[in-house]
């Protein structure tokens, strides 16, 4: 047998591991430009981030087939917690997503962005793939029904993320374009009934993304000031804490779902590009992980996370540059705020579970 | 065999992953150049563009808040106005150190250690980037100070703005309420766009019942700004609308005899229109000065008001729940008429004391030698208690538990204000739920004479008289008449909820029971007859006293051997005239001793003074 080296015995991934630090510590000095310079939040978010990352080497420590046993019962548990947040959760925002578990508050919805694409990386782990129409449906309502648990709450940021978690490990098992064509075409069919059970909240939103004059005192004037704050930033940038759209209260929701803006606003065009390269090397090295993994449930479960990954990235970019409506989805790592911090962490620290216990399928066989 | 296709299998799969992987990592580039391309436009194709928006001219909305609506008392006196002052106000999160800060202010501006701690405690519980009171009230020479050193001090500013002002204080505050910051538990509950410039909500009283009409709708300007933030020109203005003005049902001449009534004194009084269920005075003694709230108490104050052994917090008059005592007597004795056990004529014997059946406990009549020989007329009038002791014991605590229930005892009144108690009315199905025992026949004895588990709130004890003086008609009280326009002056008439009706089997026993309570006040053996002495209209009403403590079987009430707080409640009920209702009291002297001594006197005070107020005075 091979001789292990120091990341396989720690079941830490360093490539991984490093490029989380460098976006978050990024982060931390983003948000101590975008919270007026308040140390005080960027040492509340210093220990988040501490926390986050210790749960994340735990987490890298359990092997992956502890984690497929698992998925079950987690997905399960989601989904009770989901249907006791309707009727007990506290309003934060108009919303009800919080359960008061008196330590701390906790999002049942956050849970599900990686048990629901655990659960469907398990049920298509011991299938033969590609999967049929009959296992491909049985998917989609593993996926559907948290979803619409979670948008009725309503909290469509998070449906969006979760729904992408689990069609990626769909889309990775090798279901046919024909296959994914009807289903696209189904969610397409639906969408006016969606539109009608909508909050006006909501409604109001894709409205104002697509005609933002519409609303010049709410949603509108977020993506016109972000628009400007990016805009203004140039190529290069106006400089670490010298963004004035963002410090001047321009800017709605600085240093959490904006805090884009005021990256851009400082470190321009430049910055942009540097911040990229480091989001595209945590994606590709997730990939890498999932292709050398050796066993279909690591192979589908780390691509459906990298990709969930990259569509936080995307989303987050998209409603800052104003091409997407304002959903609420944090930029990755970067952004204040624990639980999505911790989440993604956690996330990686399964990735890396995969990847530093290698012998689960050999010693099977 | 098998084996081996399975192997071959899993590679396929295997290369049918990596391959969707491979489709995936090229979507994610392209969608990434996507992200780029537009960053690119932005930031260099329309720089010029957006760094002209951001460096000279910038688009800024600023609400405008509504201003809040005024409230007037019936006789049209202002009761809460908008004050304009000029206060220093600080925006925490532009400041480095806020001690450094207000040392240095201090210089320019006398800030006293009192509104430090209002102004360190309006920090715990403030929203992002609000403006918090440092100094309240500046004058004209501290303004121009300030303007001429505001360069210094990045972060506070000097501003006008209308500040909500209670011109008569404590005298209306358990009526009035208050108005205080908006804190994290309001902004739940309200539309936030359309409280943006708004910095005080109601909390208390009318002027949290009817917020939604004192505060009116916001307005907002659009305007550009400079650089630094200036403003350069304005835009767009939508006006705000200004918030409805309130109009009180308080009679404040009453109100002022109540207060002087209850000058030093714990208790309340309440008098009430029986016919519109107008609340003409409500008093609850002793009151605090609701301007204090307004910008934030701070914590010495009002832990001296919480710790206040007269608890001026307590809204007495819809909160404080009391033995009824004597003044359940003309309600117990309407319930024994009405259910047959009692009519004019039957007598009972009062040898001073009652005993039950197989029980040796004396239960005792005030009068030490009895009343003797007394019927229902000379048993309310006389306030006899072995008589009720007596039809309390015949009719059984379920009928009258249902009598008094149709009078609204133990329910809150539906009053315009918040935070109303139920008090208590106790029933068999009550005493098993929450004591988890059985009904005892003492127990319905007590009740008679209105001591025991019994509690009413003063008022319920004036709905319950209105009830009286209208004959079975019941009316809701309530606190406004009417909102104004404050542009168009338009007055909107609130309706008066009248409920159901108490209907008789026979109406003369209303008759015989105002009669009987009117000889309590006009026949010289009445127990308040002193009080109803030589007055120009005739009235009713109904005298009590209640136990704070028990007596014991063989024991004297000595007054001046128990303390202050053990000693008795006074009780008064009654309405005027009786021919014709206008007015109906209740009134509750905490250990004030007697109730013919102490409460009725004041009655008769507000009952004068209404009648001569109201030009209904015939008599003599």
């Amino acid at each position: 047998m091979e001789e292990k080296n120091l990341g396989q015995r720690l079941h830490i991934d360093f490539p991984l591991f490093f490029g989380i630090l460098i976006l978050s510590t990024l982060g931390l000095v983003v948000i101590y430009s975008a919270g007026g310079q308040d140390m005080e939040l960027v040492y509340r978010q210093a220990i988040k981030l501490v926390i986050a990352l210790a749960g994340m080497v735990i987490i890298a420590q359990l092997s992956p087939s502890k984690i497929a046993r698992w998925s079950f019962n987690l997905y399960l548990i989601g989904l009770i917690l989901l249907i006791i947040v309707i009727f007990y959760g506290d309003v934060g925002k108009g919303a009800q997503r919080w359960l008061d578990l008196k330590l701390f508050r906790f999002q049942p919805s956050e849970l599900m962005k990686l048990t629901v694409p655990m659960m469907v990386a398990y049920y298509l782990a011991d299938k033969t793939l590609p999967p049929t129409i009959l296992q491909a449906s049985m998917v989609c309502f593993l996926i559907i029904l948290p979803v619409l648990l979670i948008a009725i709450q309503p909290d469509l940021g998070t449906a969006l993320l979760v729904a992408a978690a689990g069609f990626s490990v769909l889309f990775v098992a090798g279901i046919s374009w024909r296959l994914l064509a009807i289903i696209g075409g189904l969610g397409a069919a639906i969408t006016p009934l969606l539109w009608s059970l909508m909050h006006s909240y909501q409604k109001r939103r894709v409205l104002t993304f697509l005609n933002p004059e519409n609303d010049p005192l709410g949603a509108g004037y977020h993506t016109i000031q972000s628009k400007i704050a990016i805009g203004s930033g140039g190529f290069y940038g106006k400089g670490w804490l010298n963004g004035t759209q963002s410090h001047l209260e321009f800017l709605p929701e600085r240093s959490t779902d904006f805090i884009f803006a005021v990256f851009c606003e400082e470190f321009g065009m430049l910055g942009v590009l540097f911040l990229l390269c480091i989001y595209l090397f945590i994606i590709l090295r997730g990939l890498y992980i999932a292709i050398n993994a050796q066993h279909n449930f690591g192979r589908l479960l780390a691509s459906g996370l990298t990709l969930t990954f990259f569509v936080y990235i995307f989303v987050n970019m998209g409603m800052v540059t104003g091409q997407l409506p304002i959903v609420g989805v944090p930029l990755p790592l970067v952004s204040h705020g624990g639980t999505s911090m911790v989440t993604l962490t956690i996330g990686f620290g399964i990735i890396m579970a995969i990847h530093t216990h290698r012998r689960f399928l050999s010693s099977k066989i | 065999m098998v084996k081996d296709f399975i192997f071959r299998n899993q590679d396929h799969e295997s290369n049918l992953i990596s391959r969707r992987i491979y489709i995936s990592a090229f979507i994610i580039l392209i969608l990434i150049s996507m992200i780029v391309s537009r960053i690119f436009y932005l930031t260099v194709t329309k720089n010029v563009h957006y760094s002209t928006l951001s460096q000279s001219n910038r688009v800024k909305i600023i609400p405008i808040p509504p201003i809040r609506g005024l409230i007037y008392s019936r006789d049209g006196v202002i009761l809460a106005e908008n004050k304009s002052a000029f206060s220093l106000v600080v925006t925490p999160e532009k400041i480095s150190s806020l001690n450094e800060t207000i040392d240095q202010l201090k210089k320019i501006v006398l800030i006293e250690d009192s509104d430090i701690k209002r102004f360190k405690k309006s920090l715990d519980r403030k929203r992002k980037f609000e403006k918090i009171i440092l100094r309240l009230n500046l004058d004209k020479e501290e303004v121009a100070r300030f303007s001429v050193n505001r360069h210094r001090y990045p972060g506070v500013d000097v501003v006008a703005r209308l500040n909500r002002h209670y011109p008569l204080g404590k005298k209306l505050v358990h009526a009035i309420g208050y108005v205080a910051r908006i804190d994290d538990h309001d902004l739940k509950s309200i539309d936030t766009s359309n409280y943006s410039g708004t910095t005080h909500i109601g909390k208390l009283g009318v002027e949290k019942y009817y917020e939604e009409f004192l505060h009116g709708h916001v307005g907002y300007q659009q305007v550009e700004t400079n650089a630094q933030g200036r403003i350069i020109r304005v835009l767009e203005h939508v006006a705000s609308k200004p918030g409805k003005n309130i109009h009180l049902t308080i009679d404040l001449s009453l109100q002022q005899i109540a207060i002087d009534a209850l000058k030093d004194k714990r208790g309340a009084i309440v008098a009430m229109d029986p016919i519109k269920g107008d609340v003409l005075a409500f008093v609850s003694s002793p009151g605090y000065d609701p301007n204090k709230f307004v910008n934030g108490i701070d914590t010495e104050s009002y832990n001296l008001l919480l710790a206040s052994k007269d608890r001026p917090l307590i809204n007495r008059a819809i909160q404080g729940e009391y033995p009824p005592g004597s003044t359940f007597k003309p309600f117990m004795g309407l319930i024994g008429l009405e259910n047959g056990i009692r009519n004019n004529t039957k007598e009972s014997w009062c040898p001073g004391w009652f005993t039950l059946k197989g029980n040796k406990h004396r239960y005792r009549d005030w009068k030490k030698q009895g009343h003797g020989h007394t019927n229902m007329h000379k048993a309310v009038m006389e306030s006899c208690d072995v008589y009720f002791y007596t039809l309390a014991y015949e009719l059984g605590i379920d009928r009258i538990y249902e009598g008094m229930s149709k009078f609204g005892f133990g329910q809150t009144t539906g009053i315009d204000i918040e935070g109303e108690k139920k008090a208590l009315m106790p029933s068999r199905r009550w005493k098993r739920e929450v004591l988890g025992e059985a009904w005892f026949p003492g127990e319905t004895l007590i009740l008679g004479i209105g001591q025991g588990y019994a509690l009413v709130t003063p008022l319920q004890l004036v709905k319950a008289m209105t009830t009286f003086a209208n004959k079975g008609h019941i009316i809701q009280p309530r606190l406004v008449t009417s909102i104004s326009n404050s542009i168009t002056t338009e007055v909107h008439d609130l309706p008066n909820y009248s409920k159901n009706k108490i209907v008789l089997s026979n109406n003369t026993h209303w008759d015989d029971m105002i009669i009987s309570m009117k000889d309590v006040v006009h026949d010289v053996k009445g127990t308040a007859w002193f009080s109803g002495k030589d007055a120009k209209y005739n009235f009713a009403g109904k005298t009590g006293t209640a136990q704070v403590i028990g007596i014991g079987q063989d024991e004297n009430y000595k007054k001046e051997e128990i303390a202050e707080e053990f000693q008795d409640h006074a009780l008064f009920i009654g309405f005027a005239p009786v021919e014709a209702p206008k007015i109906a009291i209740a009134i509750i002297v905490e250990n004030g001793g007697g109730g013919s001594k102490t409460a009725a006197p004041i009655a008769r005070k507000m009952f004068d003074a209404f009648m001569n107020n109201r030009g209904l005075i015939t008599k003599g």
